[in-house]
């Protein structure tokens, strides 16, 4: 405020426009005062994460300064990497993510398709329904889900509770209404030309999706695909829920049964656990960090 | 004469017929592969959510041993208990709150990133990006590990202020202040980016005409930015108090509803009843309580979403 | 190569209807364009024909065969669409032959049809880009190039122009024309630029409100237009309407424009006109080109008369004066030396050889 009343004392063009970058100048550096003290809270967990992933269980009861690390060793990533528990959740959260995003694409894509491109009776009331079951939370649906579940196993005699594939299941629950509707964002951005001239090009209705819409709406596919995966990989409840052996859990829910054990905390082995566990969405963020930001906005911006 | 003047005009009308019916085939035919199309969609969203949704109502009215119907039994069981109403003011404290921080300071973050050279936007975006794109179960645990009672890193550092030690997660103010604080922490870069998003479609040349209409900075942001950016707040916003409303992960695994049920929220708290406790009917009922709330913010959603679409 | 008809062809949509039943028959070869303005279902038809859109009643054609069941892939056409409708993600080459690729078509004949449908097009070096490192002109052309690879019964085009600049489309006017003269293929153009359907036309057929107003060759509409919408439609600057009465001045009928200025009729046109009541209220149509400035020795037919210029636009070549008449605003295309200026009094003459007499009600030509 006040370089600006200075500059109207200033009657020269010149010296406006010298004031007007020294203003700049000062917000660009206010700016970035900000921006680092927010990169800073922003950051201190998962940078905390790696410090402790690094420490000894000796260097972490020592009341040293808790932000170093004296004594660097990789002993925690050996000993989870080495052991067959930790191992196999990373095996069951992969199995099961790689699944739910492959049956996510196989319902959404083709019924985005279906809502965006072809009506049909009830179409439209589906395709608000389809956003409404978006906003249904997990924890909402998680008891009488896992109830029917239990009754299902009574009845048919089909075990599924405490089985890692039941999560196949409940997964897309969360998944689908998303996806679907983010493609039909995307395939809504078609113009209706493109289909025209494919079908007079004598294409059918499923090799205008697969050989037109697809390649076309690939940026929103990738964008739904990194959602699918996240989702199932960092989901909680559902595996809390429906899965108790240890040789079923997925990672989250396993790091956390597993290596909490009664009241002694082994935090540096936690914490790369914990680390290793985000590591999948850190690392797909890092190289597609564009798609995945799309896939995030989309929702709203979109349809 | 008659014959020749005759003939086309039967053909024609037998023509007219087979091509009503013929047509009716096409149509019905590529109803039918759409319908087919969506049809796992339909099936999906029929067995796994709208019936699980019915028959928690069901559930909600059943004994312990659903065994027998009870009617309102539970809803009345839980009006009756204090922890039910401390749960119904702490989810609405935790809720309320951390959208409130969530929006505000996604808000300013957005600015900030806005207004710096947008070569490196793209840099400071991923960064800052980076709580929500980890699981939050897995950053919760480095919370908890930061909050730790006797080896807190934060405690460590506020030794040398003269502060503390806190007892971040051992009090129930501290506790439910830790739980909103881990919970802003990991959605407020969500608001950030939706922020980033929405700024970005405001046209320079609507900053432009303001400047030249002789509008200041703060004049901008509030009658520019802001109107322009309405309606992504809101439906960010909503979206964010459904996610919050309906939130797990992080208050299990900071307090798990500690200390003495002073951070339970519906979630958490219908977890430990229905699952933990066995008592599956009253779970449902409790969890049921978040509908109403859901809802209502589920309709402005709807409402705020067709207007865009109207927009457009 | 086929011909194509129309009978009684309509669209309903709901309750309105966007084609009022339409008659139309498009030879072999011919080149026929659909104009009229936004609104009037010339692209309805054209996409009825195309087999986009199921047709209400009626019939349509392709080659002496009922295509109303047919789908689109089977009718054997090709369409060009405004914003031509390329797929982004495959090359100039892919986008051509993606329809002979979906037929199974041979790789060799494939790669012959493409090859020689660029070089027609002068598109060779294009081939292995994707549209979106194309120009307007450019894609316009690949456009193309898809639908005559295709060899088709049928050309459509749905305003195939409209995306372009204005000399591009001057420029793609003349190579649709080298085109269709190479190819022959009978070929339905729909678009809202009269100029364009003069300049490309066999035949022009002229549509308003979903009906055909009048289907000839582009100088039959010009010089005789069946009705006041075609009168006005056609040519540019459009015709003139002055309200008018035909009255007897001394037994010979003359047309009377306003109260100082009134006409004797040609006598070539005095018969025509002879039977019209007195009392009709009428329409002088008059083309610019035919309101001049009065020239010193008289024309059989040619009246001149004396107007206060409202505004003149200098276009080079011509200039164009505007001058109120009986309260209609005329304009007249005058010699840029004839010292038209704003606001100034001119003597022009009016060559009314080629009016047209319309009615004011029906707006019929008479």
């Amino acid at each position: 405020m006040t370089t600006i009343t200075i500059d109207k004392a200033g009657p020269t063009r010149k010296t406006k426009y010298g004031s007007m970058s020294r203003d700049r100048a000062w917000a660009l550096r206010w700016s970035y005062f900000f921006l680092v003290i927010f990169a800073i809270f922003f950051l201190t967990p998962p940078i905390y994460m790696l410090i402790t992933s690094l420490k000894t269980s000796a260097e972490i009861s020592a009341a040293t300064n808790p932000w170093w690390v004296f004594h660097p060793t990789l002993d925690n990533y050996i000993a989870l990497l080495t052991s067959n528990q930790f191992l196999r959740f990373f095996w069951n959260s992969a199995i099961v993510s790689i699944f739910v995003v492959s049956i996510t694409m196989l319902i959404s894509v083709p019924a985005a398709f279906a809502l965006s491109r072809m009506r049909f009776w009830g179409s439209t009331v589906l395709g608000t329904g389809v956003f409404l079951t978006y906003l249904i939370p997990e924890t909402l649906l998680f008891i009488p889900l896992f109830k029917m579940f239990v009754v299902i196993g009574d009845w048919t005699g089909i075990q599924l509770i405490n089985r890692w594939y039941v999560l196949l299941f409940i997964y897309p629950t969360l998944t689908v209404p998303f996806c679907t509707w983010i493609m039909i964002g995307y395939f809504a951005s078609i113009p209706k030309e493109l289909d025209e001239a494919a079908i007079i090009d004598g294409a059918s209705w499923f090799q205008t999706l697969t050989r037109i819409f697809i390649p076309v709406a690939l940026p929103g596919l990738i964008a739904a695909t990194i959602f699918a995966f996240t989702v199932s990989w960092a989901q909680f409840l559902y595996p809390l829920v429906f899965t108790t052996s240890t040789d079923q859990l997925v990672m989250p829910v396993g790091i956390i049964t597993t290596l909490i054990k009664g009241d002694v905390f082994n935090w540096g082995q936690i914490m790369t656990g914990a680390l290793l566990g985000a590591a999948p969405p850190l690392i797909i963020y890092a190289f597609l960090m564009d798609y995945y930001i799309a896939g995030l906005t989309a929702g709203a911006t979109k349809g | 004469m008659a014959d020749v003047a005759l003939q086309p005009s039967s053909t024609a009308a037998a023509r007219t017929a087979q091509k009503r019916s013929g047509l009716r085939n096409v149509l019905g035919r590529k109803s039918t592969i759409a319908f087919l199309m969506a049809l796992p969609l339909i099936l999906l969203i029929a067995t796994l959510v709208i019936y699980p949704a019915f028959y928690a109502v069901h559930l909600a009215t059943l004994n312990k041993s659903m065994a027998r119907f009870v009617g309102t039994g539970n809803f009345e069981f839980l009006f009756k208990r204090e922890t039910f109403w401390l749960v119904v003011k702490q989810s609405c404290i935790f809720a309320i709150t951390a959208v409130i921080f969530k929006a505000v300071i996604g808000f300013i973050v957005a600015h900030f990133v806005h207004n710096i050279p947008a070569k490196g936007q793209r840099k400071w975006r991923g960064m800052l990006l980076v709580p929500w794109v980890i699981p939050p179960a897995m950053s919760t645990l480095a919370w908890l590990w930061l909050f730790d009672p006797s080896y807190s890193a934060f405690n460590y550092t506020l030794s040398f202020f003269g502060i503390g030690p806190i007892p971040w997660t051992g009090d129930p103010y501290w506790a439910r202040f830790s739980v909103i604080l881990v919970n802003i922490w990991v959605g407020a870069p969500f608001f950030m980016i939706m922020y980033l998003a929405a700024l970005k479609s405001v046209p320079d040349q609507l900053y432009e005409a303001a400047a030249i209409d002789g509008a200041n900075w703060w004049q901008r942001i509030w009658y520019v930015t802001l109107p322009m950016m309405r309606n992504i707040i809101a439906i960010t916003t909503l979206f964010s108090l459904i996610v919050t409303f309906a939130n797990f992960d992080i208050v299990r695994i900071l307090t798990a509803g500690g200390p003495l049920d002073h951070t339970h929220i519906f979630a958490t708290w219908a977890f430990r009843v229905g699952i933990e406790g066995s008592d599956i009917p009253l779970g449902a009922s409790v969890s049921l309580f978040m509908v109403p709330i859901l809802a209502v913010a589920a309709i402005f959603i709807l409402r705020d979403i067709s207007k865009r679409g109207n927009e457009a | 190569m086929a011909e194509v008809n129309l009978r009684k062809v309509v669209k309903r949509y709901d309750e309105v209807e966007a084609v009022r039943g339409i008659d139309l028959d498009i030879a072999d070869h011919e080149f026929v364009v659909l104009v009229g303005p936004s609104g009037c279902g010339k692209s309805t038809t054209l996409r009825m024909i195309a087999g986009l859109e199921d047709i209400s009643d009626g019939d349509i054609m392709i080659g002496g065969d009922v295509v109303n069941d047919v789908p689109p892939k089977d009718r054997d056409i090709a369409m060009v669409f405004q914003n031509y409708a390329l797929y982004p993600h495959m090359t100039v080459a892919e986008n051509m032959s993606f329809g002979l690729r979906l037929k199974r078509y041979p790789k060799a004949e494939i790669k012959a049809r493409v090859d020689e449908a660029a070089r027609m097009l002068d598109i060779s070096e294009l081939i292995d880009r994707k549209p979106k490192q194309l120009s307007g002109g450019q894609r316009q052309r690949v456009a193309m190039g898809r639908a005559i690879v295709r060899n088709p019964k049928v050309f459509l085009f749905d305003e195939p122009l409209s995306n372009l600049d204005a000399k591009l489309r001057v420029q793609m006017r003349i190579e649709i024309k080298k085109v269709h003269q190479k190819v022959r293929t009978t070929t339905v153009y729909v678009t809202h630029d009269q100029v364009e359907a003069m300049t490309l036309a066999d035949r022009v057929v002229v549509m308003n409100h979903g009906r055909i107003e009048q289907i000839g060759t582009p100088t039959e509409l010009y010089h005789s237009p069946a009705t006041r919408f075609v009168a006005s439609f056609i040519g540019s600057p459009a015709m003139n309407f002055i309200p008018c009465q035909i009255e007897d001045a001394g037994g010979k009928p003359q047309i009377r424009l306003s109260d100082r200025i009134a006409f004797p009729l040609p006598a070539a046109r005095a018969a025509r006109y002879q039977k019209i009541p007195r009392t009709d209220k009428l329409l002088l149509g008059i083309r610019p080109e035919h309101v001049t400035e009065a020239s010193a020795h008289a024309e059989s037919g040619v009246e001149p008369f004396d107007a206060v210029l409202d505004v003149t636009e200098p276009m080079g070549m011509e200039t164009l004066v505007y001058f109120p008449l009986h309260g209609a605003q005329v304009c007249g295309r005058v010699n840029p030396n004839a010292g038209a200026q704003d606001g100034a009094p001119m003597r022009l003459a009016m060559d009314l050889n080629n009016m047209h007499l319309l009615n004011e009600v029906t707006g019929a030509v008479l």
